[in-house]
């Protein structure tokens, strides 16, 4: 292994301009005679906007312009598209509501824009849109997740029936019945996967530019794929030609899901630049990005568990209601569905699955994709079910996992809900996790606990994800609107260096260090010497972005393919410069050598020829002759589009410390296991890992989106009410990795990014409850919080 | 109605006008284009945007600009010495102190204070000292390895 090469600790690239305050984020933009945009925003859940009166906010001093859903609709501006369709049980397609970029007429939750205003200066903008008066007539708002489907709430869309967008069923419903029929044992939880909002650090911005000679716009925007907002964008929202506008994604500070989307406030800057004639920027106030930035998770989930008397799982029967708030985001259908009940099977082999989900619209901010989205809600269910079942059956939590294990050797394993798992090793990975986190030894340090007065409890999780999406025909099969592939070029310069162009994008991901890693040692060229370009649609060819721990094994095998398209081109070049047969050349190294002789030429210098083609196979019009010519130029692209999903999978070990006079519980220890296959670089896959645990952490006892169920008003919408784990919650996150090849991708590799929020919240609540047991208490929501796990001991406790 | 502000900034003795409302980070970012601190909330809570004033770290969205009248102001562009990284920096870098990048000019600023008041912070100290800065990406173990390293450094 090289020092720069596949497996190599190679410290970032891309961390000099961060630590020296010379990051280039979208708020950093700035384009001259810009002007600024400030939303003016629905203070009801549920109202008819009866009149905006905008007279007073156009006089104010520096305003350009006040501009409302009327001018929207008389500008002919198209929704906010869905790119995933969702068919029910009862084969209708899903309720999917119009949703303008500024809203007509009705506003559906606390924090859509009814108008926004353009002025010269951000505080101009900010004062005038106070000046904006909307006459609202407000009307009952359904905040409830749970009681959206009751008879006589209020409806937020008149053709979603009990505001129901879909009733989508998946599995095998005459199998589990039987299943259940036969079991020994039946286990039951009722869990609440509660609302997350992403809080990337960076709040979403936009700058939007229009060239009126040209017709060209550009768009800056917080994204982890341009090319998807580009194409959304300009074909669904703009009517703005693909091939005249440019979308650039600089330097993201952060996006986990949340800054996959079109939104609307990107929308608005072009559509005000190409009006107005000026360029228009915006940048989300974090109050903003509380009630526009899509949430996250927001489950009600009964599952059953089907037992045999030897603790093996016959049957697992799951059903759930979740929230997609008040419209439906880009991916929201999707997140439920094929990235939740997919998973359900998990590590384990249980015959026989079914799945239903009601997705539902209330009066909230809309729901979609966050870091992990959906396989966190399978993982959470499946892992406190499976303890719970433990507990009710009188069998160790680690003995039943492993009773239940997927064998090594029953690979590919088809599991009862369509994924072909290809590979793993569960029992090694779990082995390696019980090793590191001294689990034989928690006894000695329950009692050193206990001594202090403090309850000690012990807590497993073993996940499974599925990354790199996607396998484009499937996908469209199960309702994607897009294809899911990656794309990449590798460009030689004359003077040997290299410009690799990935259709990924990185937004704390390392891509600039891990990508030149793989192509270093794929084309044996210096690692100092290539170049990664990321996130601008005027230089990368095509993309899809960064989402679903997708990059490495459908961007970096895209990579993989270009560069050997570049050997094979390059063996023909050394073929002529060496006078051999193109079978004949052998590449390693970055040498073209020929077979059993010492003549050899360096891939640089066979750059160099390409595009200095003195001496080359040039055509001459020849057919014959022209056989083994070629143009020159040392330039290749390709497109990976995946044959399956990858299977990450690990197993978690998490230790707390509960008071239990007050309920504070500190995570005292966590030990992560993870198979993420092959690694490129193991710095960053570690550090994937623990920032992933940590926010797992934050759903498992900190972070909760709370609204008024009367108001709609968002009651955790500042970080003084949305608790994000800071450093004094969490400890150091010990991880470690088995490594299982992914037969599917030419690295080996699966993805790493968001193992850590999938694995740890149930890792974490089946500790507090192993913590708890002596009380007697077998449930707690999350988060746990402290005033929850007091109560939990008071409401258990017997009284005195 | 403006006024106008001046004070020293990385070295440079600079003036600007400004409103009365107008931040200390706006007068950074926004008039004298120092874009490394960044915004990252509105209540002064997330910490992206710490800067030194008179060598002590402080959120700059909690300081109006014309407060730091006659005041010496440093920020993250103002700690390499050319082309050498300050220690602390340079102990980011080494342990993967950072992801995204978002929040590492507040996070640096701040612990280059507690490295000067502490010498050789414990863990639990620098998790303690980091309180006010929101990091999302890291987990904050490696930004804690960062600090411990680079406060050895400043002080080795």
């Amino acid at each position: 292994m090289s020092e720069t090469g596949i497996g190599a600790t190679v410290l970032r690239r891309e961390d000099r301009r961060f630590i020296s305050g010379r990051g280039n984020y979208v708020d950093d933009v700035n384009r001259p005679g810009q002007v600024y945009a400030h939303f003016v925003r629905s203070p009801h859940a549920h109202a008819d906007v009866k009149s905006i009166d905008t007279t007073a906010a156009a006089a104010a001093d520096g305003v350009v312009a006040v501009l409302t859903g009327a001018d929207v609709a008389a500008d002919g501006l198209g929704g906010l598209p869905v790119g995933w369709g969702i068919t029910s049980q009862d084969g209708s397609p899903m309720i999917e509501p119009p949703w303008p970029i500024i809203a007509q007429d009705r506003v559906r939750y606390v924090g859509e824009a009814v108008a926004v205003v353009i002025a010269a200066t951000r505080n101009q903008a900010k004062d005038a849109a106070e000046l904006v008066a909307v006459d609202y007539n407000p009307l009952p708002a359904i905040i409830s997740t749970q009681d959206s489907i009751k008879d006589g709430v209020p409806q937020v869309w008149d053709d979603a029936k009990h505001n129901i967008c879909f009733d989508w069923g998946f599995g095998d419903a005459d199998a589990t019945n039987d299943a259940f029929a036969k079991a020994s044992h039946v286990t039951t939880v009722d869990l609440v996967n509660q609302r997350l909002i992403p809080n990337a650090i960076e709040p979403r911005s936009s700058v939007a530019d229009f060239d009126s000679s040209t017709g060209e716009m550009t768009l800056w925007c917080t994204s982890q794929g341009p090319h998807a907002v580009r194409l959304l964008l300009g074909a669904f929202v703009l009517q703005q030609p693909e091939h005249k506008f440019r979308v650039v994604s600089p330097d993201v500070g952060g996006g986990f899901g949340s800054k996959i989307y079109p939104y609307a406030e990107y929308a608005t800057c072009c559509w005000a630049a190409r009006r107005l004639g000026v360029p228009v920027k915006w940048t989300a106030e974090r109050s903003e990005s509380f009630l526009t930035d899509a949430h996250g998770r927001d489950h009600i989930t009964k599952a059953e568990l089907a037992l045999d008397g030897d603790g093996r799982f016959l049957g697992l029967r799951v059903s759930t209601i979740a929230n997609m708030g008040a419209y439906l985001s880009a991916f929201a259908p999707l997140i439920p569905t094929y990235l939740y009940a997919t998973l359900f099977a998990g590590q384990y082999t249980t015959p026989a699955i079914f799945a239903e989900v009601k997705a539902v619209f209330t009066n909230t901010t809309p729901v979609d994709a966050y870091r992990g989205a959906g396989r966190p809600e399978a993982t959470f269910m499946l892992e406190r079910l499976i303890d719970a079942a433990a507990k009710e059956v009188g069998v160790d939590p680690v003995d039943i996992r492993r009773r239940n294990f997927i064998a090594p050797e029953a690979f590919p394993y088809q599991t009862p809900v369509a994924l072909l798992y290809d590979s793993g090793n569960y029992g090694a990975a779990l082995d390696k996790a019980l090793e590191l986190s001294d689990y034989a030894g928690f006894e000695a340090r329950r009692k050193a606990s206990e001594a202090a007065g403090k309850l000690r409890g012990i807590g497993i999780s073993t996940p499974i994800e599925a990354t790199g999406a996607a396998p484009s025909a499937i996908a469209g099969q199960l309702g994607a609107r897009a294809g899911l592939y990656e794309s990449a070029e590798i460009r030689f310069n004359a003077t040997g260096n290299v410009t690799v162009f990935s259709g990924s994008h990185s937004h704390g991901q390392g891509h600039a260090t891990s990508f030149a890693q793989v192509v270093s040692d794929k084309l044996g060229v210096p690692y100092e010497n290539i170049e990664i370009v990321e996130g601008d649609t005027g230089r990368v060819q095509m993309g899809m972005g960064t989402f679903g721990s997708r990059s490495l094994s459908v961007g970096g095998s895209a990579i993989v393919k270009a560069s050997e398209k570049i050997i094979e081109k390059g063996k023909k070049i050394a073929a002529h410069l060496l006078e051999a047969s193109v079978d004949d050349i052998e590449f390693s190294g970055g040498n073209f050598a020929v077979k059993g002789t010492d003549k050899s030429v360096n891939i640089a210098e066979v750059a160099f020829t390409a595009y200095v083609p003195h001496n080359y196979p040039h055509f001459t019009g020849d057919p014959e002759a022209d056989k083994n010519a070629l143009e020159p130029g040392l330039d290749e692209q390709a497109f990976f589009d995946p044959l399956n999903f990858n299977f990450p999978y690990g197993a978690y070990v998490c230790e707390v410390e509960v008071d239990p006079d007050t309920g504070v519980t500190e995570v005292a220890r966590f030990t992560a296991i993870d198979d993420v296959g092959n690694v490129i670089n193991p710095m960053i896959v570690h550090g994937q890992i623990q920032g992933g645990v940590v926010q797992g952490i934050g759903q498992a006892l900190l972070e909760n989106g709370v609204y008024d169920q009367g108001s709609g008003q968002l009651l955790s919408g500042s970080y003084m009410d949305y608790t994000m784990p800071r450093a004094d919650n969490v400890p150091n996150i010990d991880s470690d990795l088995t490594i299982t090849p992914c037969p599917m991708n030419p690295l080996g590799v699966k993805g790493c990014g968001e193992m850590g929020t999938i694995g740890s919240p149930p890792a974490v609540i089946n500790a507090i409850i192993d913590a708890l047991s002596g009380y007697g208490v077998r449930h707690l929501d999350m988060p746990a919080t402290p005033q929850r796990v007091w109560s939990a001991i008071r409401e258990a406790r017997p009284a005195a | 109605m403006t006024s106008t502000v001046s004070l020293t900034v990385n070295g440079k003795a600079v003036s600007a006008e400004v409103e009365p409302r107008t931040l200390l980070v706006q007068l950074l970012r926004e008039i004298l284009g120092l874009t490394g601190t960044h915004v990252g909330c509105d209540t002064s809570q997330c910490g992206a945007c710490v800067v030194h004033v008179n060598g002590t770290s402080l959120k700059s969205c909690t300081m109006l600009a014309v407060q730091a009248e006659g005041a010496d102001v440093t920020t993250i562009e103002g700690l390499a010495d050319g082309d050498t990284l300050h220690p602390m920096q340079q102990a980011f870098h080494e342990n993967h102190g950072l992801q995204c990048g978002f929040c590492t000019p507040g996070m640096i600023m701040s612990a280059i204070d507690l490295a000067k008041r502490n010498p050789d912070p414990s863990e639990k100290e620098i998790r303690e000292w980091l309180e006010g800065n929101l990091c999302r990406c890291t987990g904050y173990h490696n930004i804690v390895k960062s600090i411990k390293a680079g406060a050895q450094a400043m002080n080795a």
